[in-house]
């Protein structure tokens, strides 16, 4: 689902080339889950943004979903977004002037799949996630825990193929942060996604098949 | 494209009174389109539907002089019905008045005109008597009313008095504007010898009224009187020129006034841009998260584009309708000042054509910030970046640069008259917006220098809000800057022209000025003005003449060779001359030649002295030989002087002097100037030399003081309704942007408010930023101005600009004042609520 070979990634400063993330090389098949482990500024959230298309390696090959990303323009790695990847992330980032229910349909709408099944859909999904009486809610009426869990929704809305979770329990509680976890495996399990999760948590690492650690942007571990 | 609309749609929701009070800054440069072009549709429309009124005949055919047995017979054979016409400047008296007089406008006028429209008078009977005949008159409305004339009472006109039948309102052919240079008095033509007016020297043109009585073309009429009486020196008027006259003028006028108003709508434009590049900056985190969730870069762009053409199009949509209620009040405004009446319609070309070119000026204003959209990289979502170095370096903008300047350009070079005029408009565009725009990066810059570090707190803080991230300091100076500049201008050239029209009458000058004074009549005079205690100051004789040849060739000659490029009017107008054996030393200087005061009575070639303007007009030098034709006898001369003549003194001055000893027994009448006191002594001496010598006018310098002020008044009026719109434009970017940058300011407000900072300081912060903001444009405004008007004066009146310092203290303190208010009302809310409220009503 998810194969990544010889992954560098390298910026330009004024003392020469820097090297964030070194010769990173895994695979993943449907279902499966991984963990991204390590310091701060060990390179996980790059390899992450790397995975997802969301940047262009200096080196190596990214696969997702069978489509080889690493080349693809701009707006074709948008594309294989909107169809095969979903997104969680540590400051939820949803589109403060939508509501709850606007949030977790933009996937779909993006795709031309917006209408009366789709509202149906988004709806079902937050109820889901226990948010079935708040979908006409804006961003800031909802605490940080509906806000990750109304993230989670629209994460899944388009049944992606692979999630991606960037530190998905960073800005939450330990008790909201428990429900969002117990939230992400279940529809993880329910909706057989594959499962790519950037974290500092041990806790939470250690629930995912799979542990990759860096340091210094390379493997050392996984 | 539905999921553009839609988000475009909810993604607005926030921001939508402040995108929408965005959006309003192009609302008035539209609106001043719309109501101008429109207008000007309403105008073209009348004049074409009330052609014929313009000139109340189908052929008007004038000169200078008594016509000639030809030329009557040749009108006459032409058949249907004429009227003729003899107008005349005289003196009216008011004997219900105290005797005093005015300058008037005399027209003695034969039944049957006007054959074309209406002539309106109060009481409306008051034509039909001046047809009949005897001693009657119709007076100029405006005239009655200030020497308190009633009808029935008599005024005098020469030697004699003439019933007042009826208050003139409206006559084909002449505007109210006319009516205000000198106000007209109509009497049968049948009496006007009776009056003694008619000497020898008056300036008089004969008219005659035609209108056919078969559809023959008036135009081919004109033409072949035009070439059958050249030496007549005929000014033959047909509808269709005074159509074309009055058509281009008026579009002159629309077109300089469409500039203006374009000029208001790119300071809108500049300021709807500014609001998006707010509007943006605080989308990007939006941006970036519709991109992690793939949205494409064009559906990204697409979605803010649908929002800066929605801004656009209601900006436009409610500048056209605006335009359209400004259009209606048009006419009751300056209706008058047109020779006909003005029907209001909705024109749809115009108000299609401002809304359009609104909205593409906008909407090309709205790319630039808008391109930022296409870079903005989805990364963002998941690292902190920094928003600015977002869309810093993209090549597109150059582009998008490229286009406004050829749009604005090519509606330059539309609506103005001449493409030079065009390129010069979009120069002095550039030029004013770089000056204004680099005056305020300079302060800027020096708020950040130059502040002392110790100056109180909410000092440094309100002043440092000048050059921090995202100040509006460019864009306010250049749209308060620009109004003010134009104001200003406006007004201090209005004060250098008075002061200057004062100055020529100031210490011992003359300043009443006396004409068409009669061969017998200027021994008298200088009696009168001596006894009524106003010397005779300077008088000189005047003979009139025209050119026969120059160098050997006739006038036709020189006229067909076009390589000459002579001035036209040079060679064919009445020249006044005059002779004596001494220069002018007040007002005349050579500058090349030797003047020679005297001649002998018969020598074969007369040394003259031309003034040099007209000399380079008519391609001449020292040495040139002009045959003049004086009232029927040529005399040859030579050009032995050139003059310099300083034309604004209120003496008797000339193109042409002639030596004395050769003019002498010419027919001829003189002019003179003297000095009179208050206008209680200048009624006094005029009333004096009136009564003694009828068929003399003068004119006093106040007279041509209050008519100046009058036609400035008009035409301030006018620019000052335009500049209106420029000052308001900059008052709503004002308010645009102060709202659009009122998210960032509350977090500040929230921060120092959390830091303990009391509402008060927060306020007084406020307070120190506007009053800075608009010292600053008042400051550059008034300064541009001052240059502005120094260099109008010096370039075009040729004379010293004068700084009137209370129209700078009044403009000075009015701007502050506006962007004070403007300011603080645009923010009030932010300083006395809790944070956290106003913080959650702001992020909803």
């Amino acid at each position: 689902m998810l194969k990544v070979e010889s992954l560098t990634k390298s910026y330009p400063t004024a003392s020469g080339m820097l090297t964030v993330l070194k010769s990173v090389s895994f695979d993943m098949e449907r279902g499966a889950s991984l963990a991204i482990l390590g310091p701060s500024g060990s390179g996980k959230t790059t390899l992450l943004g790397l995975c997802a298309g969301l940047d262009r390696p200096s080196s190596g090959s990214v696969m997702v979903a069978g489509e080889s990303i690493g080349q693809m323009s701009e707006d074709e790695r948008a594309r294989v977004r909107n169809e095969h990847v979903g997104f969680v992330f540590q400051n939820f980032q949803l589109v403060p002037t939508l509501t709850a229910v606007e949030n977790v349909l933009v996937p779909l709408e993006l795709r031309g799949e917006g209408g009366r099944a789709a509202e149906k859909m988004a709806a079902a999904l937050l109820a889901r996630v226990g948010l079935g009486e708040r979908i006409d809610h804006y961003p800031v009426q909802l605490s940080g825990g509906e806000q990750q869990r109304v993230a989670l929704a629209r994460a899944f809305i388009n049944a992606p193929k692979i999630l991606f979770c960037d530190e998905p329990t960073g800005n939450l509680d330990g008790a909201t942060a428990d429900t969002v976890v117990e939230l992400i495996f279940e529809l993880n399990r329910e909706k057989s996604t594959t499962l790519v999760m950037v974290t500092h948590d041990l806790e939470l690492a250690e629930k995912c098949g799979r542990v990759l650690r860096l340091r210094s942007g390379e493997v050392v571990t996984g | 494209m539905n999921f553009i609309f839609k988000m475009a749609w909810r993604d607005s929701r926030a921001s939508r009174r402040r995108l929408v009070l965005a959006s309003f800054s192009i609302v008035l440069g539209i609106a001043a389109l719309v109501a101008i072009g429109s207008f000007n549709n309403n105008l073209i429309y009348a004049i074409n539907g009330q052609a014929k009124t313009l000139l109340g005949a189908d052929l008007r055919v004038q000169t200078r002089s008594e016509f000639s047995a030809e030329l009557t017979q040749a009108l006459d054979d032409l058949g249907g019905r004429q009227a003729g016409e003899i107008a005349l400047s005289t003196m009216v008296v008011f004997p219900t008045a105290e005797n005093r007089t005015r300058l008037a406008s005399m027209r003695a006028l034969e039944p049957g005109y006007p054959y074309y429209g209406e002539f309106k008078t109060v009481p409306a009977d008051a034509p039909a008597r001046l047809a009949k005949g005897g001693l009657v008159a119709i007076l100029e409305e405006s005239l009655m009313a200030q020497f308190n004339v009633t009808v029935g009472d008599e005024v005098k006109l020469g030697t004699k008095m003439f019933t007042v039948v009826g208050a003139l309102k409206q006559v084909p052919g002449d505007s109210m504007a006319v009516a205000m240079l000198s106000p007209r008095v109509f009497v049968p033509r049948a009496k006007l010898e009776d009056t003694g007016l008619l000497g020898p020297g008056s300036l008089v043109r004969h008219r005659r009224y035609i209108v056919f009585d078969d559809d023959r073309d008036p135009l081919a009429v004109e033409k072949e009187l035009r070439q059958r009486f050249v030496d007549e020196r005929l000014s033959v008027d047909t509808v269709e020129e005074r159509k074309r006259e009055l058509g281009n003028g008026l579009t002159n006028v629309y077109r300089f006034l469409s500039l203006v108003g374009f000029v208001s709508l790119f300071l809108g434009a500049i300021g709807v841009a500014s609001a998006i590049h707010v509007h943006v900056r605080q989308k990007i985190a939006t941006v970036a998260v519709l991109r992690c969730l793939g949205a494409s870069s064009q559906t990204a762009f697409g979605v803010y584009l649908v929002q800066g053409l929605g801004l656009g199009l209601i900006g436009a949509l409610v500048g056209a309708v605006l335009g359209v209620g400004v259009q209606m009040t048009l006419p009751a405004m300056v209706g008058q000042l047109l020779p006909f009446e003005v029907e209001f319609f909705v024109a749809w070309g115009p108000v299609f054509k401002g809304v359009v070119g609104g909205l593409v000026i906008c909407v090309l204003f709205t790319l630039l910030p808008l391109l930022t959209i296409r870079r903005v990289s989805p990364l963002v979502a998941i690292r902190a970046q920094s928003i600015e170095s977002v869309g810093r370096d993209d090549p597109l903008r150059w582009v998008v640069f490229g286009l406004i300047g050829l749009a604005v350009t090519a509606f330059a070079l539309m609506q103005a008259p001449s493409w030079e005029i065009g390129l010069g408009f979009v120069g002095m565009l550039a030029v004013s917006f770089a000056v204004l725009g680099g005056l305020g990066k300079l302060v800027a810059w020096a708020a950040r220098r130059f502040m002392p570090k110790r100056a109180p707190y909410v000092l440094r803080q309100g002043i440092a809000n000048l050059h921090r991230p995202n100040n509006r300091t460019v864009l306010l100076l250049l749209a308060l800057g620009l109004g003010t500049f134009l104001i200003v201008t406006l007004a201090l050239t209005r004060s250098t022209l008075l002061t200057q029209i004062e100055g020529t009458g100031g210490g011992d000058r003359p300043n009443l000025l006396f004409f068409d004074i009669q061969d017998d009549q200027i021994e008298p005079l200088r009696e009168i003005l001596n006894a009524q205690g106003a010397p005779m100051q300077a008088d000189a004789p005047i003979v009139t003449m025209k050119i026969a040849r120059i160098n050997g060739r006739t006038i036709n000659e020189v006229v067909r060779d076009k390589s000459l490029d002579i001035a036209e009017w040079t060679l064919r107008r009445e020249y006044r001359s005059t002779f004596r054996d001494h220069l002018n030393e007040r007002t005349e200087k050579v500058v090349e030649g030797e003047f020679i005061p005297r001649v002998q009575a018969d020598v074969d070639v007369v040394p003259i002295s031309m003034e040099v303007g007209v000399a380079e007009q008519m391609k001449v030098e020292l040495g040139d030989e002009i045959e003049w034709d004086v009232q029927g006898l040529l005399m040859m001369t030579k050009i032995t002087s050139l003059r310099e003549v300083e034309w604004r003194r209120m003496e008797p001055n000339f193109f042409v002097v002639f030596p004395a000893g050769v003019l002498e027994p010419a027919p001829k009448f003189y002019v003179g100037a003297t000095r009179v006191g208050d206008p209680a002594h200048s009624a006094q001496v005029q009333q004096a030399v009136v009564t003694a010598l009828p068929n003399v006018s003068a004119i006093d310098l106040q007279l041509v003081m209050e008519t100046l002020d009058g036609i400035f008044e008009k035409v301030q009026f006018v620019i000052q309704f335009m500049a209106f719109f420029t000052v308001a434009t900059g008052i709503i970017v004002l308010a645009g942007a102060v709202m659009s940058g009122r998210f960032q300011r509350l977090r500040e407000v929230v921060l120092l408010r959390t830091l303990g900072a009391t509402g008060r300081q927060l306020w007084q912060i406020q307070l120190v930023e506007y009053a800075v903001l608009g010292a600053l444009a008042a400051f550059v405004g008034c300064g541009l101005a001052v240059v502005g008007n120094l260099l109008l004066a010096e370039f075009v009146f040729s004379t010293t600009g004068v700084l009137s310092f209370t129209t700078l203290g009044v403009a000075f303190s009015s701007v502050m004042a506006i962007t004070l208010a403007t300011g603080l009302f645009s923010n009030r809310g932010v300083t006395n609520h809790p944070p956290l409220e106003v913080l959650r009503e702001e992020g909803g």
